[in-house]
């Protein structure tokens, strides 16, 4: 039993840490497409200003595949770069065009700035080495003496007012609270059809209520416009900023 | 040895990390040593060291100087697990390393796109071993973090200062300006005659 459950554990393992990791392709070899490229480029002794493109761009993908480095996206970036640069050199040059712009230039850039960043670095791996071989006076830290955990010799009230004093401080300043709140305006549809089903006319103070919220207010004037709209009622204002009165519509009902 | 050598000496050996100049020399002046001034001091600890018989011995280095143990002593110190030598680097935090070196203050882009693989993880650790910083923002889009390397990052690698490092032009290719070259700068540089690529 113990084996069989064994052996269902290790594969939900890997996913478990591979999901939780960041993906980082670091081979011990290589530390980057760059320096994959210059090695093929070491090894087959090639000169760097005149790359065979297509030699190159088939061993590189066969190297990354080897490597099993396909889902690297750096690798891989830079394979889509060899290949497209392979068929730019496929296209015919114009006749009679004396300047003709290398589609490998940028990568020859890319590669003599890489190799003198590898040059600096054999500079900076000798320093280290030398250094490193070479201990400095240690100077440990005094360790931080932590107070001995003992019993607590407090009384109630002032365990309480310690509390009262940490709560206060925790206390943030209440400013204000945004409670959304949606409009309900088939609601208030319902209170204007109700209300104009007994009364032909009526106003405005008659559909809200005293001391509405702001959001009622919005409703019902929503639902008076939508009344409006739909040819229920009509809505008539005698004169500017003068309360309006809301006619039930005959011509409507008659229809 | 003279007083103030003496004194430098002690000062040296209290502290664990590499003593300024600046600190040093105004110790002198406190001193007042008539008789030796703070190079000849120096150079008086530094032969006192080399010529009898000693463990340790006077480095100068992060514009400043500290006092080490030579490397002969290193594996029978290790053994004795009395002290551990740093880990190494990782070939891709060397490079990474290089490149803040001659380009600081550089941003996380820049770097990227000269080794052509993302750097956000390397970055972090060589920040936390002490070796880069944050030295301020970029002009460009989000304002981009720039980092530089700090004294820490001399006195692992044993530079006295940055301009230890050897220069663009003794490069066996020279370092190319910061802005993108041209087609026409590669052909010049073939045409110069400079190193090509050693087929080693």
């Amino acid at each position: 039993m113990d084996d069989v459950r064994f052996r269902g554990t290790p594969s939900s393992g890997v996913v478990e840490t591979a999901a939780s990791e960041v993906f980082v392709v670091e081979l011990a070899e290589f530390s980057g497409p760059l320096d994959l490229l210059l090695s093929l480029i070491r090894d087959e002794q090639i000169d760097i200003y005149d790359i065979p493109i297509a030699r190159i761009a088939e061993q590189f993908l066969a190297r990354i595949s080897t490597l099993k480095l396909d889902e690297a996206a750096d690798y891989l970036e830079m394979a889509a770069r060899l290949v497209r640069i392979k068929a730019q050199m496929l296209l015919p040059r114009r006749e009679g065009e004396d300047v003709w712009d290398d589609p490998r230039a940028e990568l020859v850039r890319r590669l003599l700035e890489y190799q003198q960043v590898r040059e600096v670095v054999n500079v900076l791996e000798r320093r280290s080495e030398e250094r490193r071989g070479r201990f400095a006076r240690a100077y440990t830290q005094q360790a931080v003496q932590l107070p001995v955990a003992g019993p607590l010799r407090i009384s109630l009230p002032e365990l309480l007012s310690a509390v009262d004093r940490v709560l206060r401080l925790a206390k943030k300043p209440h400013i204000h609270d945004v409670i959304p709140r949606a409009l309900d305006v088939d609601g208030a549809i319902g209170i204007v059809r109700a209300l104009l089903a007994i009364r032909a006319h009526a106003h405005w103070k008659d559909v809200v209520p005293k001391k509405a919220e702001p959001w009622e207010v919005l409703s019902l004037l929503l639902a008076l416009l939508e009344l409006a709209k739909l040819g229920e009622l009509r809505l008539l204002q005698p004169r500017p900023f003068a309360a309006f009165e809301i006619n039930r519509d005959s011509s409507s009902e008659a229809a | 040895m003279t007083p103030l050598a003496k004194l430098l000496e002690a000062a040296l050996f209290a502290s664990a990390v590499p003593v300024p100049a600046d600190a040093l020399r105004v110790m002198a002046a406190h001193a007042d040593d008539g008789e030796s001034t703070l190079e000849s001091a120096l150079a008086e600890l530094r032969d006192h060291y080399d010529n009898e018989g000693h463990g340790v011995e006077l480095i100068e280095v992060a514009g400043g100087w500290q006092i080490l143990t030579r490397p002969e002593y290193t594996e029978a110190i290790e053994r004795a697990q009395l002290a551990a030598r740093p880990q190494r680097l990782s070939a891709a935090a060397l490079e990474t390393l290089a490149i803040i070196a001659y380009r600081q203050p550089i941003g996380r882009a820049e770097i990227e796109e000269i080794r052509g693989v993302g750097a956000g993880a390397i970055l972090k650790s060589l920040n936390e071993r002490g070796l880069i910083d944050i030295t301020g923002r970029g002009e460009g889009l989000g304002r981009p973090l720039l980092y530089g390397t700090t004294p820490s990052f001399l006195e692992q690698f044993a530079l006295r200062h940055l301009e230890e490092l050897p220069r663009a032009d003794e490069l066996a290719i020279a370092l190319r300006a910061p802005r993108p070259a041209t087609p026409t700068s590669v052909a010049t540089t073939k045409d110069n005659g400079e190193a090509p690529p050693r087929a080693d």
